[in-house]
């Protein structure tokens, strides 16, 4: 299952801005990586493009390699559908499907790709919510609809959804920024858990969260206004948080700016 | 799945994304995107699912056909109007004659029309614009709040009476209750060209004047919807302001409220002309036909371009007969477009409205 | 706004709140006056046209014959008969309409929401649908005529109206859909990118669906509009006053057809069957609308 990411020489466009610039970065497998860094400065332009979700702004452009597991994610003979089955992602705000109910929300990703057989669905309903650290909060309640449920709840339902399709990544953009601090325990104690089967790759603005969940931190920096992104180092997050190589990261670390 | 002829689709044009889509990195707080669409979306060539394709194709070619509709409209009306309009032995333009009763003579021209058509819709768009106005600011502004919308609501309803039933209404009812004010106006004003006795019995209401009324009710929803758009759509900046320095209701609507709906109005009560200068059955049933020509006054009769040719649609039998309608139709359609082009070019020179 | 001025002690200082200026307050009074009275002004004639319609045509539609009878058979003078076969046909070329109309005009915004972006094309189609929007009936009818008559040589029939009706319908379809679409979050499309579904699938089944209850309340009214146009059928329909199942040929009622053509019947039969269509016709577009309210608040996405 779980598979590693290579970023090579990845250089991100919004038309004509530059907004990302030569990042260089091994994510291992079954592991955890964090993307920190000021706003503004790419770490979630970087993580769209680790699934092809960048290019659905118009006039966004990539150059550069990712590889999965040794093989680009870019090659023009790659279907971006088929990457994004292998690479799920999990976005900052809970985005359940309002018409469907928490069953089908789950087996989404399954069911519009053509698997009609309902009793593997709702095996696989069972099991990703499980995995989510749903499954006892809801299994009475299958039926009705994902919009009902409390914040915290909507956004394990999103990663239950992002796990039923057995990606090989899991990308997650802020995952836990629209929730309150328990709901937020709640998705870092599941993060840990996931990390057993699944590469996870995470953007948070939240250093703690972090320094508690992640086992690799990049931190990416913005040299001045217009000026690209930049990945300014990567290492294991204990060296990043206790002792870090670089001057502009330790000042980031100890909030003398960001 | 690899198709070389999917691959070779000019870049950028079938990626799996989306125009669609844009939100998700702007709102995650990341690098400002000046989007900058004509840049090539990506340097290599994407992959296309069949699927996609097909649905893309679809959809694209249902915009294609609308644009092509509206070619066909001009260019059908244009190609059957032209052989009559060789035949016509009066001019076109300027002459007040109407006679197609004899294809082999033809003898048609559209300044009457043209004129009952104009007086008719101005008529109709002086009594709506204020009314409209006044009923725009009174549910943006005025209307209790939890009122506003059930109010906007009976306004709509206006838009849903049937224009069949508004012209019986005003042939049968309003018309005779109109009679004793227009009768009093033709006796103590009419020594004013437009309040003169009309070329039509005053008694029995089928006037410009009644037709103008009537047209006007039925063109108040449209002016009053989308003036009440941009009227909503007045900054809240701008009226708070007003209000923390102290000005009353009407002072908040004459400095925020009205400059900055004016253009929106003034568009609104356009598409209100355009219909007003379409209107077919309501006119055609309220307006008598009149022997002599149109002579300036609110009493005369007459026909419009619509409901000329909606009162001889059913006699249509020889196709040059037939064409000198179409040939009238296609000066209403033209018409209509300008007027309705003009409308939307004042609300898209606008971005504020968006 | 005002203040009370009347206690003594208070006058010996300044107040602190003046009263605002007889001249502000009479304008102020006068606009809000003004506006009242635009309101009020509209009512009238709206209330006094569904009076008349109710008065005059509603002891004719309590007959059960009205609705199950045509005229077929029937003398102008003598009274009696239905609106059986005007109420057939306006509900089926309205339906014929909707059935072309729906798919055009929800693929047309679908291609303006989704996929055009700011095209070209996408801008044409934009002010082309706002022109097709303002097009005159009598125009669509008389387009209608010069194609299905004139250069097919087909007869009048009540399919040549609905296409004529289709002109009509679809840029109302296309609006309400475009409007439905665009409120649609981009948060649900990407969701739907990132469990690896295509982006026709995306649109088919999370994108429509989520707006389902607008479009269709949308679909709805723009059917009621079309149902009361009387230029297409005046045009491209002769009036029967029996039924005619078959919509490609020979004349078909319809009610707007019926009540125009009982205005040359003035008898006193003529005058109840004129009125009687009339509040069918207001019934109908009534029901149509309420329907639309039902499927809206049916269809909404559910947070329970």
């Amino acid at each position: 299952m779980a598979k590693r990411l290579d970023i090579k020489d990845l250089n991100l466009f919004y038309g004509k801005f530059h907004a990302v610039e030569n990042v260089s970065l091994a994510v291992p497998p079954k592991n955890v990586t964090a993307f920190i860094g000021p706003s503004g400065c790419g770490k979630s332009t970087v993580l769209r493009s680790l699934n092809r979700m960048h290019e659905v702004a118009p006039g966004a452009r990539v150059e550069g390699k990712v590889l999965l597991d040794g093989e680009d994610i870019y090659t023009s003979t790659v279907d971006p559908v088929e990457v994004r089955r292998t690479i799920g992602m999990v976005f900052q705000r809970p985005n359940p499907f309002p018409t469907m109910s928490i069953r089908d929300n789950v087996v989404a990703g399954l069911r519009l790709s053509g698997m009609k057989d309902k009793k593997k669905l709702d095996e696989v309903a069972e099991r990703s919510l499980r995995g989510a650290n749903l499954w006892n909060e809801v299994k009475d309640r299958l039926d009705k609809p994902g919009g009902g449920l409390s914040g915290g709840q909507q956004q394990r339902l999103c990663i239950a959804r992002a796990i039923a399709v057995q990606p090989d990544v899991l990308l997650m953009d802020e995952p836990c920024s629209a929730l309150d601090p328990i709901s937020t325990l709640a998705i870092e104690d599941l993060i840990t858990e996931l990390k057993k089967e699944y590469t996870i790759v995470i953007v948070t603005h939240n250093m703690q969260q972090a320094a508690r969940v992640s086992d690799q931190t990049a931190f990416f920096n913005l040299l001045g206004v217009g000026q690209p992104g930049q990945l300014i180092e990567v290492d294991d997050t204990e060296k990043i948080f206790s002792n870090p190589s670089q001057k502009a990261t330790e000042d980031y670390i100890s909030g003398r700016f960001g | 799945m690899n198709d070389p002829v999917v691959a070779k689709r000019p870049a950028g044009s079938g990626a799996a994304g989306a125009e669609r889509g844009v939100a998700a990195a702007p709102t995650a707080s990341e690098a400002p995107i000046p989007p900058t669409p004509e840049a090539p979306v990506t340097t290599k060539a994407p992959h296309v699912r069949p699927g996609d394709r097909i649905f893309r194709g679809l959809a694209t070619g249902s915009g294609v056909f609308i644009v092509v509709l509206i070619g066909a409209i001009g260019l059908f009306l244009i190609l059957q109007a032209i052989p009559s309009l060789g035949l016509d032995n009066v001019n076109f333009l300027t002459s007040r004659e109407w006679n197609t009763t004899d294809p082999t003579n033809l003898r048609f021209g559209i300044l009457d029309l043209t004129l009952v058509t104009v007086v008719v819709a101005l008529v109709a768009l002086l009594i709506a614009m204020p009314i409209a106005l006044g009923i725009a600011l009174f549910l943006t502004q005025y209307a209790p709040r939890n009122l506003a919308r059930p109010f906007a609501y009976v306004i709509d309803l206006l838009a849903a009476v049937p224009s069949i039933v508004f012209g019986l209404w005003g042939l049968f009812v309003l018309g005779p209750v109109l009679f004793p004010f227009s009768e009093w106006v033709i006796e103590n004003l009419g020594w004013i060209p437009i309040f003169a006795k009309g070329n039509v019995n005053v008694q029995l209401g089928g006037t410009i004047f009644t037709a103008g009324i009537v047209v006007a009710v039925m063109i108040l929803p449209i002016i009053t919807a989308v003036s009440r758009e941009v009227f909503e759509r007045t900054p809240t900046m701008h009226v708070e302001g007003a209000i923390a320095l102290g000005a009353t209701k009407w002072e908040v609507v004459r400095t925020t409220v009205l400059p900055f709906g004016k253009a929106g109005y003034v568009s609104a009560s356009m598409l209100g002309l355009g219909r007003a200068l379409g209107e077919t059955i309501a006119v055609a049933i309220i307006l008598s036909t009149a022997t002599s020509s149109f002579g300036w006054s609110l009493f005369d009769g007459g026909s419009t371009f619509a409901s000329k040719i909606a009162l001889a649609a059913p006699e249509f039998n020889d196709a040059r007969s037939a064409g000198a309608y179409i040939a009238a139709g296609l000066v209403l359609f033209v018409l209509t477009f300008v007027v309705n082009a003009i409308a939307r070019s004042i609300v898209a020179g606008h971005k504020e409205y968006e | 706004m005002s203040t009370n001025l009347a206690d003594p002690q208070r006058l010996a200082t300044p107040p602190t709140f003046q009263a605002v200026s007889l001249s502000r307050r009479i304008k102020n009074g006068i606009a809000t006056g003004l506006v009242w009275g635009a309101f009020l002004i509209a009512i009238i004639p709206l209330v006094w046209v569904l009076y008349t319609v109710i008065q005059r045509g509603f002891p004719v539609i309590l007959d059960g014959d009205w609705w199950q009878k045509s005229m077929s058979g029937l003398l102008a003078r003598q009274q009696g008969g239905g609106a059986y076969h005007a109420i057939y046909g306006t509900l089926v070329q309205g339906l014929v309409c909707a059935v072309i109309s729906v798919p055009i005009g929800i693929m047309i915004a679908i291609y303006l929401v989704e996929y055009g972006g700011r095209s070209k094309l996408s801008k044409a189609t934009t002010f082309m649908v706002d022109i097709l929007t303002g097009v005159p009936s009598i125009v669509a009818a008389l387009f209608v005529y010069t194609v299905w008559i004139t250069t097919f040589g087909l007869g009048r029939s009540a399919f040549a109206v609905s296409l004529a009706l289709v002109l009509l319908m679809v840029p109302v379809i296309v609006r309400t859909t475009e409007e439905m679409l665009k409120i649609v979050p981009d948060e649900l499309r990407e969701a739907s990118y990132a469990l690896g579904i295509p982006k026709w699938k995306t649109i088919v089944k999370i994108v429509i669906p989520t707006a389902l209850s607008g479009i269709l309340t949308g679909i709805m009214l723009a059917l009621a509009r079309v149902m009361g146009e009387t230029a297409p059928v005046l045009v491209l329909a002769a009036y029967a006053p029996f039924i005619n199942y078959n919509l490609f040929d020979g004349p078909m009622a319809s009610l707007p057809l019926m009540m125009v053509n009982e205005r040359n019947n003035p008898t006193a039969a003529g005058f109840d069957r004129i009125w009687g269509a009339a509040i069918t016709l207001v019934v109908l577009i009534t029901l149509f609308n309420l329907l639309a309210t039902v499927i809206s608040r049916a269809l909404a996405p559910k947070t329970k």
